[in-house]
């Protein structure tokens, strides 16, 4: 908040700096109508500014300026000496005020009320006494902690730092030609890092998160609904878009309005919503995307409405348009009168969103950015208010790709998924003329990037990029080769470039090649594809609902070269490590790897070459290696078509592109693993040893015992009594409430009916002991 | 009135352009072609930090197409804060002439006439005063 009112209060004087010389015109000439709408549209800015930021003594300022300024907009009052003199006490004590908070003065609030009476009758304010504490501010200013700065200056910076990646490109290629030694590499490291952290601070000087200004949406609508005991739900979509910082500042006043108006003449109150069949809080939807060269902000509300007809009956008494004219217009261009300066659609006046004025002012200063205001809206349904923002320059999330041999970015947002065309999951096949994209069941339209970009010859398509454009249908694009992500500093082409409809826009990579940016909706649209993959994809839909479900397998060559299959979903990740930290220890392969010791498992005892690429697969309690040759491919599959009841490590085996391949069971590799791997700290079972003092049972017993995966305690030790299992010598300890395995030291057993084991009965010592610690477990 | 113009020669011919127009003269070794853009748009290459945007000088005047190969002399321009590269095969010089641009009074052929403001006078040569933001708009959007 407190940003905010900084930002204000910087605001409010740069604002009256450069009112100023228009006040000093008004007053001069009080009928100036110019004059008086800029004046208007700072009293107007302020009052909306303070409204949020919880400042009523200004708040109050300003709308009795705004008051009656708006009689004297109306004709209903002129605007004599005595009024102007007023307006002008009020505009300077909005600085003065907005000093005193930067500052933390206070100021008496009773000149306010004396200001402001003397607006609302019009008559000369006696000469304020000109408080201390305003001249003293000039002296206490200096507490900002933010700069502003002038665009051009950025941009400069920006220029150099660019410019200074590419020589620093062009010095590493000069320092690989001439072959540069350890000391050079070491300095020019640190040079390259410096240099690439600048330029991500630099951007960032200008980029913004629209966060920024959504953040303060929900505080906003909570304060107006309250104040309007209405009840209204806000959903926040798109934050994290990136806009320049220039237009963030732009559409502050803007998007706030919309918002204002939305719940001040939109949302109805909850009877009447309840009445008209509506939930009883109304719903407002902020959400910004980019779209091709423009990131589009909406908000959408689903009140009442504006009825087009009533806006025109007012628009014809106001005088805006001529009754012939009105009558010639389309809704939207209906609907568009209420941009028009002086039209409102209000019933009454409210401090909230006052008489509609402020469209005049949103269109304003959103066709001052270059950009274009559109309202659509249904009585009684709502209204959706979109601002058209264009990307002057924007950082985006970028897929590098190839076709025809050049590179393009595609925006990450549009992205639904890469595939590559293998087999039966991922067809694609030519449909009369055009190609269609069989994507796991699903047919959506492809299109060849090559051939769209004039490639010769017959479509190729290797690697699928699915693309869903903001508000368009899903298609795939073929490209060849698949580069890289990468945040990429786009910037709008030239017009010619961007006639071709099929380009957001251009960045600079370290290559210093312009790169394009796709502009995936203008592909779909210059192919021709739009509002075909509707109708196909509900009917895939239905086709893919009836379909057994299919899961993400991974498709590997083991170390036998037969093809084996996996399911993705137990695979935690794929390494390659060094050969020599699998080993052979204690009966089985084992793997030094991350400073643990994890079972490996492989379908061959000899290891070629000096890495090792294993799947790293996870239980949930302790993690199993299993080496591979090579990973082929990750399919989508549904359940083995033949399965294997008996168990082993194959749980099936599935049909992929014709081949048989084996389906490995994890249940089963688990279990393979699991005999004698050591379990982690205190989930150990604890095994008490009865006789302390048995020399054997410390030096053998014991570390055969802790071998199997138990913590061994003697009676002296204090968690004795919380043990799991107790293990005596025959003999020894007569009544014990916890489950004992008693050991004899003879191999025969002395009856049919005796319970002991003997002593060097290995399994069947452990068998006890499980069987014990289980039931123990089970009580 | 002295006013000063770059003197170049386009499809064989020298031409005069307003100095007011031209930010500088480089020499460009690779233009990335732009698939689908209007045929007398060459390409974009990069100007240090900034896109440029490469105009056929040739193709906008419908006099067929410039080979993009070797070293490339572009005059550069900003026309609504864009920046392009005219592609021209020689610069000359820039040079102070005095005396305002006469109309044309002879029919220009090919599309010289859409591009030219009229003639100005250098040395007893009659030269013809090219209109950089015309060349950039091309020929396609005259048509439509």
């Amino acid at each position: 908040m407190d940003d905010l009112l900084q930002e204000f209060i910087a605001e409010t004087r740069e604002m009256l700096a450069a009112i100023s010389g228009e006040i000093v015109a008004w007053e001069a000439d009080p009928s100036d109508r110019a004059r008086l709408d800029s004046i208007f549209r700072f009293v107007h800015t302020v009052k909306g500014s303070c409204g949020f930021l919880d400042l009523p003594r200004l708040e109050r300022l300003s709308h009795s300026a705004e008051d009656a300024l708006a009689e004297v907009r109306a004709g209903t009052r002129s605007p004599d000496g005595a009024l102007v003199s007023a307006v002008l006490a009020i505009v300077d004590r909005i600085g003065e005020l907005a000093e005193a908070i930067e500052s933390g003065e206070a100021l008496p609030e009773d000149e306010d009320r004396r200001l402001i009476a003397a607006v609302a009758q019009g008559t000369v304010p006696e000469a304020a006494p000109v408080p201390v504490a305003v001249q003293t501010t000039s002296a206490t200013r200096g507490v900002a902690r933010t700069i502003r700065l002038p665009i051009d200056l950025l941009d400069r910076m920006m220029g150099g730092v660019s410019d200074m990646v590419l020589a620093r490109n062009e010095l590493s290629r000069k320092l690989r030609e001439a072959g540069y030694h350890g000391a050079v590499e070491a300095a020019f490291e640190r040079l390259s890092a410096s240099v690439a952290e600048m330029r991500d601070a630099i951007t960032r000087t200008r980029m913004q998160r629209i966060d920024n200004i959504f953040s303060m949406l929900p505080r906003l609508v909570r304060d107006l609904s309250a104040e309007l005991d209405k009840l209204v739900m806000l959903d926040i979509d798109g934050g994290d878009v990136e806009l320049d910082r220039e237009m963030i500042e732009m559409i502050r006043d803007p998007l706030t309005h919309a918002l204002r108006n939305a719940i001040d003449h939109g949302i109805e109150p909850a009877d009447q919503r309840r009445a008209a069949g509506k939930s009883a809080a109304g719903r407002i939807a902020v959400s910004a995307r980019q779209a091709g060269n423009q990131i589009l902000i909406e908000i959408v509300d689903d009140g009442r409405g504006i009825d087009a007809d009533r806006v025109v009956a007012k628009a014809i008494a106001a005088g805006i348009v001529s009754r012939d004219r009105a009558e010639a217009m389309g809704w939207a261009q209906k609907l568009a009168l209420i941009f028009e300066p002086g039209l409102s659609t209000a019933e009454s006046v409210t401090a909230i969103s006052g008489r509609g004025v402020g469209m005049d002012v949103v269109r304003a200063n959103i066709e001052k950015i270059g950009g274009v205001v559109d309202v659509d809206s249904r009585p009684g349904q709502g209204l959706r208010m979109t601002f058209r923002v264009p990307l002057t320059l924007t950082i985006i999330p970028a897929l590098t790709v190839s076709a025809a041999g050049q590179q393009f970015a595609i925006p990450r947002p549009a992205i639904e998924e890469i595939v590559r065309v293998a087999g039966e999951s991922v067809r694609v096949e030519p449909l009369g003329g055009g190609h269609v994209a069989s994507v796991r069941g699903e047919r959506i339209p492809a299109i060849d990037l090559g051939g769209l970009l004039g490639r010769g010859g017959t479509a190729q398509f290797a690697i699928l990029v699915v693309l869903r454009p903001a508000g368009g249908d899903r298609f795939a694009l073929g490209v060849d080769t698949v580069h890289d992500h990468e945040e990429l500093v786009v910037k709008p082409a030239a017009p010619a470039v961007m006639a071709t409809g099929i380009y957001a826009g251009t960045t600079l990579p370290d290559n210093g090649r312009p790169m394009r940016l796709l502009d995936p909706g203008g592909i779909a649209a210059h192919a021709g594809i739009e509002g075909i993959g509707r109708r196909r994809e509900t009917h895939a839909d239905a086709a893919a609902s009836a379909a057994t479900p299919s899961v993400p397998t991974l498709l590997f060559r083991d170390l036998d070269g037969v093809e084996r299959a996996i399911r993705l979903a137990v695979v935690e990740r794929i390494e390659d490590v060094p050969v020599d930290t699998a080993r052979f220890t204690a009966g089985r392969l084992r793997l030094a790897h991350d400073d643990r010791i994890i079972p490996l498992l492989a379908r061959t005892d000899r290891f070629d070459g000096p890495r090792l690429r294993i799947l790293r697969m996870n239980d949930g309690h302790g993690s199993i290696a299993y080496a591979i040759d090579e990973v082929i491919d990750i399919v989508e599959i549904g359940v083995a078509d033949v399965s294997i009841a008996a168990s082993g490590p194959i749980a099936g085996v599935v049909l992929i592109d014709g081949r048989q391949v084996e389906l490995l069971d994890p249940f089963s590799l688990f279990a393979e693993a699991a005999d004698g791997a050591p379990r982690a700290g205190s989930d150990q079972p604890l095994c008490l040893f009865a006789s302390a003092d048995n020399g054997w049972a410390r030096q053998i017993l014991a570390p055969m015992v802790e071998a199997a995966g138990y913590r061994v305690v003697f009676p002296d030790a204090g968690e004795a009594a919380r043990a799991d299992v107790v293990l005596a010598m025959n003999g020894d300890l007569a009544d014990c409430t916890l489950p004992v395995v008693r050991l004899r030291e003879r191999p025969e057993p002395a009856g049919e009916s005796d319970p002991t084991i003997y002593r060097y009965d290995r399994d069947g010592l452990l068998r006890a002991l499980r069987s014990s610690t289980l039931r123990e477990h089970r009580r | 009135m002295n006013q000063l113009y770059l003197l170049v020669e386009i499809a064989g011919q020298r031409v005069a352009l307003p100095a007011e127009h031209v930010e500088s003269v480089v020499e460009l070794e690779t233009v990335t072609p732009v698939p689908l853009v209007a045929r007398h748009i060459a390409g974009l290459a990069a100007l240090r930090s900034r896109v440029l945007t490469i105009v056929d000088s040739l193709a906008a005047l419908e006099l067929g197409r410039s080979a993009l190969d070797g070293v490339l002399t572009a005059v550069i321009v900003t026309v609504e804060s864009h920046l392009y590269g005219l592609l021209v095969e020689k610069v000359e010089d820039v040079v102070e002439i005095a005396g305002g641009v006469d109309p044309v009074r002879a029919p220009l052929g090919s599309a010289w006439g859409r591009v030219s403001q009229g003639i100005v006078d250098h040395d007893g040569d009659a030269l013809l005063v090219i209109d950089p933001p015309l060349l950039i708009v091309g020929p396609g959007a005259i048509a439509a």
